[in-house]
This record gives structure tokens, C-alpha cells and sequence, in this order.
């Protein structure tokens, strides 16, 4: 029974080349493959999560763009309204301004003209007595011969004009 | 007409292979035993008792066939057309009498099958086996270490192994951290299929990556040889994994390595096994003597398992090319007719064969890993 008899020289040989064969690969083929096995793994692993937070940040970030561009579109209108309402109230300022300066210009203007017109008047007064006095004088300087009366008289006259 | 010429420069063709191949290992002394049988073709005029006896040698014994494929041999039969063999002589490397003998098994090739004081008969109850041609009882016996045909298959299958292994850890080296590429990209779902299937299921997370290179090799080696057994010429139709005194190396290094890696739990589990009635162990060790047979039917059961599927295959094979000659020897046409299905069912059992080939492969690298996983197992607290 041959076949299920083991050769001595068989197992002599065959422990020989399993053992040599054993620490051969294991120091030249099964060690490095399992390590480079094991480092592309983790480079994946590493690689496909830090993928995956890239594109968490992405979102983050595309999400905080838009939140800063909502942001400044805000801005901009509160801006823009700001303005807009700076605007009308220079305007209406410069409005009520510019018709208060005319008020005060034409009141200026109509004090002015009436105080001319008062002085024009009362000189006009003065002037007006002063020749109807030279002129009544003139004229009564012969017709009444007391002065004393005739200036009474003028002075009368006088009262009684009023100029207004 | 074309066709057949062409037929004709293929076979001429495979012919220089195989010459040249047979060159390459074993230089011209074979082909100076092979031209020695050729010229032992006896002349038609010979004597009549010698054809007699050529004519018996001629008649077909299955069970004789099968049996010298199966076991070992001290040459690697090649071819064999009529009395023209071509077979590769193997060095013989003997231990008899404190000395050492080493010649070629060529040697043997004569009249009386012997040399130098020794013998290796062809026929008979010592058939295959060298010894002493005049041996005295109790005398000093004949150590074998040659280099038979199965030392020769495991010399080959060992350097396939370290070209292939060794190429493919530059290969990861070359492209670090990429994608496989050619030989490295067919053998990498096989070391990650050990290492997630067979290591980490049965050894667990912690421990598996100290077994892993005794795994990886233990399973390439029996899935190249299973495979390489299967392949029917040279350097390819060994009977390696088919052979007991292989497997049993291979289970006698698992078993020392659980034997070296056991933890007290482990031991405690067989010489006081928890849960156990205190009868069956204190006047005679009953239990303990059940586990430790345990022990050691483990690693004989892979070796068994292996010897008994690899050999099974072989001859089951052998046994489909013998039919064709036994109905051929009945009658030529039944031989013909006989060969269609028994080439059907080769094919088949070889197809099977290469599904045994990986299955036993992975059975044998399975069944070590849950040894180790066992003997390393952590005890769980209740």
C-alpha cells in the first residue's frame, strides 16, 4: 500500500521547500503585498472620506456665499433706500429751504420796499409841507397880514393832510 | 489535405517543445535510455519464450496503471509510444550504512534493475521502492531521499511561486496605491479572499495577521499543485497534493503551530473542560482523553482530506482512460465507441477537478485558520 504510506525522503523534502518556501514569501512577497494592501486601503478610505468633507465644505461654503450674497443684495437695497430717502429729503429740504429764503427774501424785500416807500413818503411829506408852506407862504405872504394867523392856519392844514 | 498538414506541423511543433524542454532539464542521458529501449525491441526472429513474455507485459492491468501514475516514481514519464518512453531520469540520493549514494535512476535501467549494490524492482511486492540487492534481515536499512518525481513537482511549484509572488509584491511596489495591474490584479482578489474570508472570519481582527503568510502559502501552494496536477504533461500531472507524505507535512505544521499558539484557555478547555461532570474527568481522565484525541484528529483529517480528494480525482480519471483499453482489448470497436464517453466524462471530472482544486485549497487554509482561530481564542466572561 504505497499510497498511503508516506516517504520518508518526501516529507525530508517537502518540510525543506514549505519551509524555504514559507520565509521566502513571507519576506519577499506576503509581507510587502499585505502592507501595500493595507496602505491602499487607507489611502482610499482616506481619500473617499476626505472627499466627502470637501464636499461638506463645499455645501458649506456655496451656503455661506449665498447667504453672504442675500446678504449684500440687502445691503445694497437698505443701501440704495437709504439713499433714495437721503435724497428726497435733501431735496425737500432744499425745497423748503430754498422757498423759506424766498419768503425771507421777499419779506425782506416788501420791509424794504415799504420802509423806502415810508421814507419816501415822509420825505415826500416833508418835502410836500416844505413847499406847500413855501408856497402857501408865498401865496397867503400877501393876501394875510398877520403871519401869527396864517401859519395857524397852515399848520391846520397841515394836520388835517394825512398822507396814508 | 491542408488541414491535415497543418495538424501535422502543430504536432512537430509541440514535439520541439517537449525535446526541447526535456533538453533544457535532463540533458541527453535520457534520451541514451530512451534510445536503449528502443534497441531492446526484440527482432522478429527472437526467441519464442522472450515474446511470450513480451506479450505478457503487453496485457493491460488498470489497477497496475493507475496505481504507478498515482504514486510516486523515481522518473518523470513523459510519453510512451509502443516501446519508445520518453521519461526524465531523477537523481537518487540514498542514506544506507552511514554513507551517502548519489547516482541517476537511469542507472537502474537494465537487466537485473539495479546498481551499485542496490535495487529498484519493477514488478512485484517491492515494486518502486530502492534496496539493498543482497540484504541480510535486520540488517542496516536504505534511507530514500531522492529526488523522485513529486520532490521534482514540488521543486517547480515552489519556484512558480516565488517568481509569481515575488514579481507581484514589485508589481504593488511599482504602483503604489493604484489600481492592480495584470498578474497582480488575478491574484489579489485571492490573497484578499484569505485574508477577509478565510483569516479575519476565523481568527478575528486581532490576531489574524501573524497566520497570514502560513495561510497564503499553504493555500497557493495546494491550489498550484491541485491545479498542476490536473495539467497532463510536464511539468504539470504530479500527483503533489495527492500524496500523502505532502499533506501530511502541510498538517503537521498546522498542528505545531496551534500547538505553539495555544493559550491557557485553550488548554484549560481540554485537560479541564468547563461544564463537564466532575466523574468524567477525576478517576480516569475520560474527557480529557476524548479532547486530546480531538487534537490530534484534527490535522489527520486535513491530511486525509486532501491525500483522499486528490488522489480520488486522479484516479478517478485514470479510471476513464483505462476503460477505453479494456473494451479495447475485448473487441477494437467497442474500444472506439467506449472512448466517446469516457473522453465525455474526463472532461467533465476535470471540469470537476478544477472546482476540487480550489475547493480543497481553500478547505484545507479554512480549517487551519479555525484551528489557530480556536486555540487563540479569548475566554469570554460570563
Amino acid at each position: 500500500m504505497e499510497l498511503i504510506t508516506p516517504g520518508l525522503g518526501l516529507i525530508f523534502w517537502m518540510t525543506l521547500v514549505f519551509l524555504a518556501l514559507l520565509f521566502l514569501l513571507k519576506k519577499f512577497a506576503w509581507l510587502p503585498i499585505l502592507k501595500m494592501l493595507k496602505d491602499r486601503e487607507d489611502a482610499i478610505t482616506d481619500a473617499l472620506s476626505s472627499a466627502d468633507k470637501a464636499k461638506e465644505e463645499m455645501k458649506q461654503m456655496q451656503f455661506s456665499n449665498e447667504q453672504l450674497l442675500a446678504e449684500a443684495k440687502n445691503d445694497r437695497d437698505s443701501i440704495l433706500n437709504e439713499a433714495r430717502k437721503i435724497k428726497e429729503k435733501i431735496i425737500e429740504e432744499a425745497r423748503v429751504k430754498a422757498s423759506e429764503e424766498a419768503g425771507n427774501i421777499m419779506a425782506s424785500a416788501l420791509e424794504n420796499i415799504r420802509n423806502e416807500k415810508m421814507a419816501a413818503l415822509t420825505e415826500l411829506k416833508n418835502e410836500v409841507g416844505d413847499l406847500s408852506l413855501d408856497i402857501a407862504t408865498k401865496i397867503l405872504q400877501r393876501e394875510l397880514s398877520d403871519p401869527k394867523k396864517q401859519e395857524e392856519f397852515a399848520l391846520q392844514l397841515l394836520k388835517e393832510i394825512k398822507l396814508n | 489535405m491542408r488541414r491535415h498538414f497543418q495538424s501535422f506541423a502543430r504536432f512537430s511543433y509541440r514535439t520541439v517543445i517537449l525535446i526541447s524542454l526535456f533538453f533544457f532539464f535532463h540533458g541527453i542521458t535520457s534520451f541514451a535510455s530512451a534510445r536503449e529501449n528502443v534497441n531492446l525491441v526484440p527482432a522478429s526472429d527472437s526467441a519464442s519464450a522472450k515474446e511470450s513474455k513480451e506479450k505478457k507485459a503487453e496485457v493491460f492491468n488498470a489497477g497496475d496503471m493507475i496505481m504507478e501514475h498515482v504514486v510516486d516514481n523515481h522518473e518523470w514519464h513523459i510519453l510512451e509510444i509502443g516501446h519508445f518512453k520518453l521519461m526524465i531520469p531523477l537523481p537518487v540520493i540514498l542514506y544506507y550504512d552511514g554513507k551517502l549514494y548519489s547516482f541517476c535512476s537511469s542507472r537502474f535501467h537494465n537487466e537485473e534493475r539495479s546498481y551499485n549494490g542496490f535495487s529498484l524492482p519493477e514488478e512485484g511486492p517491492g515494486k518502486g521502492k530502492i534496496v539493498r540487492t543482497a540484504a541480510v534481515p535486520g540488517g542496516p536499512k536504505v534511507y530514500d531521499f531522492s529526488i523522485t518525481k513529486t520532490v521534482l513537482a514540488i521543486f517547480i511549484s515552489a519556484f512558480i511561486m516565488l517568481f509569481v509572488f515575488i514579481s507581484v509584491a514589485r508589481a504593488y511596489k511599482r504602483n503604489l496605491n493604484k489600481a492592480p495591474k495584470g498578474m497582480q490584479s488575478m491574484l489579489e482578489p485571492l490573497i484578499i479572499f484569505v485574508r477577509d474570508d478565510i483569516a479575519k472570519s476565523s481568527i478575528g481582527e486581532k490576531k489574524y495577521e501573524k497566520y497570514m503568510p502560513y495561510l497564503l502559502t499553504i493555500f497557493f501552494f495546494i491550489f498550484l499543485n491541485n491545479i498542476l496536477g490536473i495539467i497532463p504533461i510536464f511539468p504539470g500531472g504530479a500527483n503533489v497534493t495527492g500524496n500523502i507524505a505532502v499533506t501530511m507535512v502541510m498538517a503537521v505544521f498546522t498542528f505545531i503551530l496551534t500547538m505553539v499558539n495555544g493559550n491557557k484557555h485553550y488548554w484549560v478547555d481540554i485537560v479541564n473542560t468547563p461544564g463537564v461532570p466532575w466523574w468524567l474527568k477525576l478517576p480516569i481522565p475520560l474527557m480529557p482523553i476524548v479532547e486530546i484525541i480531538g487534537v490530534i484528529t484534527k490535522p489527520f483529517v486535513l491530511m486525509v482530506r486532501l491525500f483522499a480528494n486528490m488522489a480520488a480525482g486522479h484516479i478517478i480519471a485514470l479510471g476513464f482512460v483505462s476503460l477505453i483499453f479494456i473494451f479495447g482489448a475485448m473487441n477494437v470497436v467497442l474500444g472506439y465507441g467506449v472512448s466517446v464517453g469516457a473522453v465525455a466524462f474526463m472532461i467533465f471530472m476535470n471540469l470537476l477537478e478544477l472546482l476540487v482544486a480550489f475547493i480543497q485549497a481553500y478547505v484545507f487554509t479554512l480549517l487551519s485558520a479555525l484551528y489557530f482561530g480556536l486555540a487563540t481564542i479569548e475566554p469570554e466572561h460570563h
